[in-house]
């Protein structure tokens, strides 16, 4: 069985001290080390940000991307390899800004995969600007009167968009991030860990302090049920989406390798790729 | 009777009207008599209104272009001869339906026959059939046996009902019927066929079917015209092989979709057109940095921007040759028949394994779009090569504790590769400037090895690609007056303006790239050594080709010692490939061939 030195690379940290995306790698790390998956059967498709140097932290094939493309990268490296465990990770701005157009189309797509993103409400690698999920008014420095637009919000945006798999981590409960980590991969479908990973060189509002004293924690909460999408989007609306823990999981949703006509249990990269003869025969017929 | 060894035929209407699968069914009908076809369509931004013809050139022999000379038009409507009518020749046939009340525009010399089309096909069952009585009469006219026409009609219509099937060959033998009375004794007919049927096929099916044949099992692509058909065609062929197609969100997500499956090791394809190649540039840099194989096949059409998107042009050779940021090798393969797409296409998967990186193929809109006559496609040419992946045994015994040296500076510059899921083979795959284990480096030295590393994989020479052809093909005399040059789908006019020249008794040559990129350049400067003029002949307002090729040939004759011949740049981008006619006087008028003779 692999243990967490198996995950560990001698790879210097380059995160600042403090940062929130430790605690994520180090649930992830856990996460893959409880279900008792071996380091070279994952792989994790990582954007460009501050949160995507998390790849150069794990001991696994890493696949470090353009900003914003994780999703469709991920996506391809699935459909042909469905024995790897597939992880796309990155931040909220390369998830929802640039990539946001990849996070609506990998929702209802709901191929089996997970997606980790490490949110701290800012912009860290180019050093603090405002990020799609800065709250209004908050003052950076692309926004030095305050940010005149509104929030996305990920998690509603999600469930109205056909999510599967939805849930909420605090980067510093290892021990609950790793838990809905751990649920997200063995979810057949997409499965979406928005992470509240505090930025601690930029982001000065959503501290941790901030995020322990407003984040609702919804495994805690027995009257409510993840199942049930209504309630959910409810929940969301009410807590302004201050919550974590499992908040949707769908009963049953066929996955897109399910449905697609012919996908084979051999992996595309394993199977035969020649193609007989007679078959080529055949395919020229409706040429004639 | 004479007897014609070459035929043309166009039919015309409004889009919507069952132009294409009128034009599709004569088509085929022609192949099964053993005829060489070569279909030129044109067609606007618009699904119903707005003209649409498809022409199609019917030949004992190969043909391999259009041309400006018409010998029967079967009309629609009225529009259809305006714009039509001029093409037509002396002792040709205007077929229209007289329900529009057809007129023949004053000093065209062919001959109007007005028939109920519309009529006709009312009496036989419904007015939708009309286009199928005017191949009745298009069959006495061309002289072509009305049994073919019935078989491939009841194949095609009977599959839904008998009845109809039946209708059908009643609208053909009305329209033949009204031929044979109204028409007086025809003077000529198509020499015939020799009955061995053949293929007909566009560009865009043979990327599919060379992709499928060459281990392609993914498939990631966005609409655009003209490559749709790519996705579709592979739509229907790789499931049954266990492969994926996926109609992405946008041309970003084919892309990294392909990269993505390039990464874990399998054979990806996206097909795209000018606005497609544009969004993927970022992507493009990505796979060349981080090493992944990737094929991006481009149909060219009017650029830029929208530019006109069911016209016809060559004007991406510089992006895709510069395209993207950074320095990046480039291969770009260039196909100018269907037959060639087929294998230039399967190619383009050994090359992107081998080396690495992506592999382009340049398509135009006529070759990804008109339907020629195939020989015959040999799958037993294709081999699978899937470049120098690693074994288990091997990746045990080269890990270190530091990693797996994934980008080893080698001295060919190919770095064998693990595939994710082989044990001890874990790396790091980035696009951001690395070591040899993958890990992130700015160190000058380590920058410099790693660029030269990837930029010297690829060979500068394209006869060392190992392709299934010639990188440059030439047709004509050792020392040619004036030495045609081209690429993709112009093969045809280019080379049937040279057979005019010949005809007209200059000494005139014909050479093709089928490589922009590593560009065939001793082979061109080889044979611009013997030649007196060079007229490079594209379609695109720039002379893309011609600024490479006078750049990249000219200084390497001038560093051999050689003379360059005069050159010259023949460009035509007004969506229309060239005729042949137009290559022709090009070339008279550069070598004052008209003055002297
Ligand atoms: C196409 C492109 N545009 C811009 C950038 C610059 N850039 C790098 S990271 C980043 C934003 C990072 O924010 P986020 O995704 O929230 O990650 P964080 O650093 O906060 O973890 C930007 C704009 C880039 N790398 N590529
Ligand atoms: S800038 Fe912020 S997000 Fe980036 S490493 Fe530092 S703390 Fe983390
Ligand atoms: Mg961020």
């Amino acid at each position: 069985m692999p243990k967490l030195a198996d995950f560990k690379t001698n790879e210097k940290s380059w995160w600042c001290p403090g940062c929130g995306d430790f605690g994520v790698l180090a649930s992830l790390q856990k996460a893959l080390v409880d279900l008792g998956v071996e380091p070279h059967d994952v792989a994790i498709v990582a954007g460009i940000g501050c949160s995507g140097k998390i790849g150069n932290y794990i001991n696994c094939y890493n696949f470090h991307v353009v900003h914003g493309r994780t999703l469709p990268t991920a996506m391809g490296l699935k459909l042909v390899n469905r024995d790897l465990t597939v992880i796309a990770a990155g931040g909220d701005g390369d998830g929802y800004a640039i990539g946001g157009g990849h996070f609506l189309h990998a929702l209802r797509r709901n191929v089996d995969m997970t997606y980790i993103v490490m949110d701290n409400q800012i912009y860290g690698l180019t050093k603090g600007q405002t990020s799609p999920t800065s709250k209004t008014g908050f003052k950076t420095r692309s926004t030095p009167e305050g940010n005149i637009e509104r929030p996305i919000r990920p998690l509603q945006l999600a469930i109205a968009a056909g999510a599967t798999f939805v849930a909420a981590g605090f980067s510093s409960d290892v021990k609950q991030l790793s838990s809905l980590i751990a649920q997200a991969i063995q979810h057949k479908g997409f499965a979406l860990v928005n992470v509240y990973s505090p930025c601690v060189t930029f982001n000065k509002v959503n501290t941790y302090d901030w995020y322990k004293e407003v984040l609702i924690n919804l495994d805690e909460d027995e009257s409510y049920d993840p199942t049930d999408r209504g309630a959910a989007l409810q929940k969301l609306i009410e807590t302004d989406e201050r919550v974590r823990g499992l908040v949707y999981k769908a009963p049953d949703q066929p996955s897109f390798q399910e449905l697609f006509p012919g996908y084979r249990e051999e992996p595309i990269v394993h199977q035969d790729w020649t193609m007989p003869q007679e078959d080529f025969a055949e395919l020229l017929e409706q040429f004639r | 009777m004479r007897e014609r060894r070459l035929a043309s035929w166009k039919i015309g209407g409004e889009q919507g009207q069952g132009i294409d699968s009128t034009g599709e069914l004569l088509a085929i009908v022609c192949n099964r008599l053993g005829y060489y076809i070569y279909g030129y369509r044109q067609f606007s931004s618009r699904i119903k209104g707005g003209h649409s013809n498809y022409k199609i050139m019917i030949g004992t022999e190969p043909v391999a272009s259009t041309s400006s000379e018409l010998d029967v038009l079967v009309a629609i409507d009225q529009e259809t001869i305006d714009r039509n009518h001029k093409e037509l020749v002396e002792g040709g046939f205007l077929v229209a339906d007289a329900h529009f009340e057809p007129v023949l525009p004053e000093g065209c010399p062919a001959q109007l026959l007005s028939v109920p089309l519309t009529q006709m096909a009312q009496e036989v069952g419904s007015p939708l059939m009309r286009n199928v009585v005017s191949l009745g009469v298009s069959a006495y006219i061309l002289g072509l046996p009305l049994d073919a026409f019935k078989d491939v009609v009841l194949q095609r219509f009977g599959k839904k009902s008998p009845e109809v099937g039946q209708q059908n060959v009643a609208a053909l033998e009305k329209g033949y019927a009204y031929a044979q009375e109204h028409l007086p004794e025809p003077t000529w007919k198509l020499a015939a066929g020799d009955g061995k049927s053949r293929l007909i096929m566009m560009g865009n099916d043979a990327v599919a079917l060379g992709a499928a044949a060459a281990g392609c099992r993914f498939c990631a692509a966005y609409p655009i015209t003209p490559a749709s058909e790519v996705m579709e065609s592979l739509m229907s062929i790789l499931p049954r092989y266990g492969g994926v197609v996926v109609q992405a969100e946008d041309e970003i997500s084919a892309i990294t979709a392909c990269i993505g499956a390039g990464f874990a090791g399998a054979r990806a394809i996206t097909a795209t057109s000018g606005p497609g190649i544009s969004l993927m540039q970022e992507a493009i840099g990505l796979a060349h940095v981080a090493e992944i194989p990737v094929v991006i096949v481009d149909t060219q059409r009017g650029g830029p921007s929208t530019g006109m998107p069911t016209k016809h042009e060559q004007s991406d050779v510089w992006a895709l040759l510069y395209g993207s940021h950074g320095d990046t090798p480039r291969i770009v393969l260039a196909p100018s028949t269907v037959e060639e797409t087929f294998y230039l296409t399967a190619d383009a998967f050994n090359l992107a394994d081998k080396y690495q990186c992506p592999v382009f193929v340049a398509t135009d809109l006529s070759l990804a779009l008109n339907k020629q006559t195939v020989e015959d496609l040999d799958i037993t040419r294709i081999k699978i090569d899937r470049g120098h992946l690693l074994t288990d045994e091997e990746i045990a015994a080269q890990a270190e504790p530091d990693g797996f040296r994934r980008y080893r500076v080698t001295e060919s510059g190919i770095s064998p590769r693990p595939l994710p899921g082989q044990p001890k083979g874990q790396y790091l795959a980035t696009g951001v400037e690395h070591n040899e284990f993958g890990k992130v480096s700015e160190d000058p030295r380590n920058r410099v090895a790693m660029m030269d590393k990837r930029l010297r994989k690829v060979p500068a020479d394209p006869a060392a690609l190992d392709l299934s052809l010639e990188p440059l093909a030439y047709t004509g005399p050792e020392s040619p007056d004036i030495l045609l040059v081209g690429f993709g789908s112009s093969v045809g006019p280019i080379g049937d303006a040279r057979k005019l020249l010949e005809a007209e008794g200059l000494r005139a040559g014909h050479a093709h790239v089928k490589v922009l990129a590593p560009l065939p350049v001793n082979q061109l400067a080889e044979l611009f050594a013997r030649a007196k003029h060079v007229i490079v002949a594209e379609n695109n307002a720039h002379g893309q080709l011609f600024a490479l090729i006078e750049h990249r040939v000219g200084k390497a004759m001038r560093e051999q010692g050689l003379t360059v011949p005069q050159l010259h740049s023949l460009r035509k981008y007004d969506g229309n490939p060239f005729l042949p006619k137009e290559i022709a006087a090009a070339a008279k008028e550069v070598t004052s061939y008209a003055q002297a003779g």
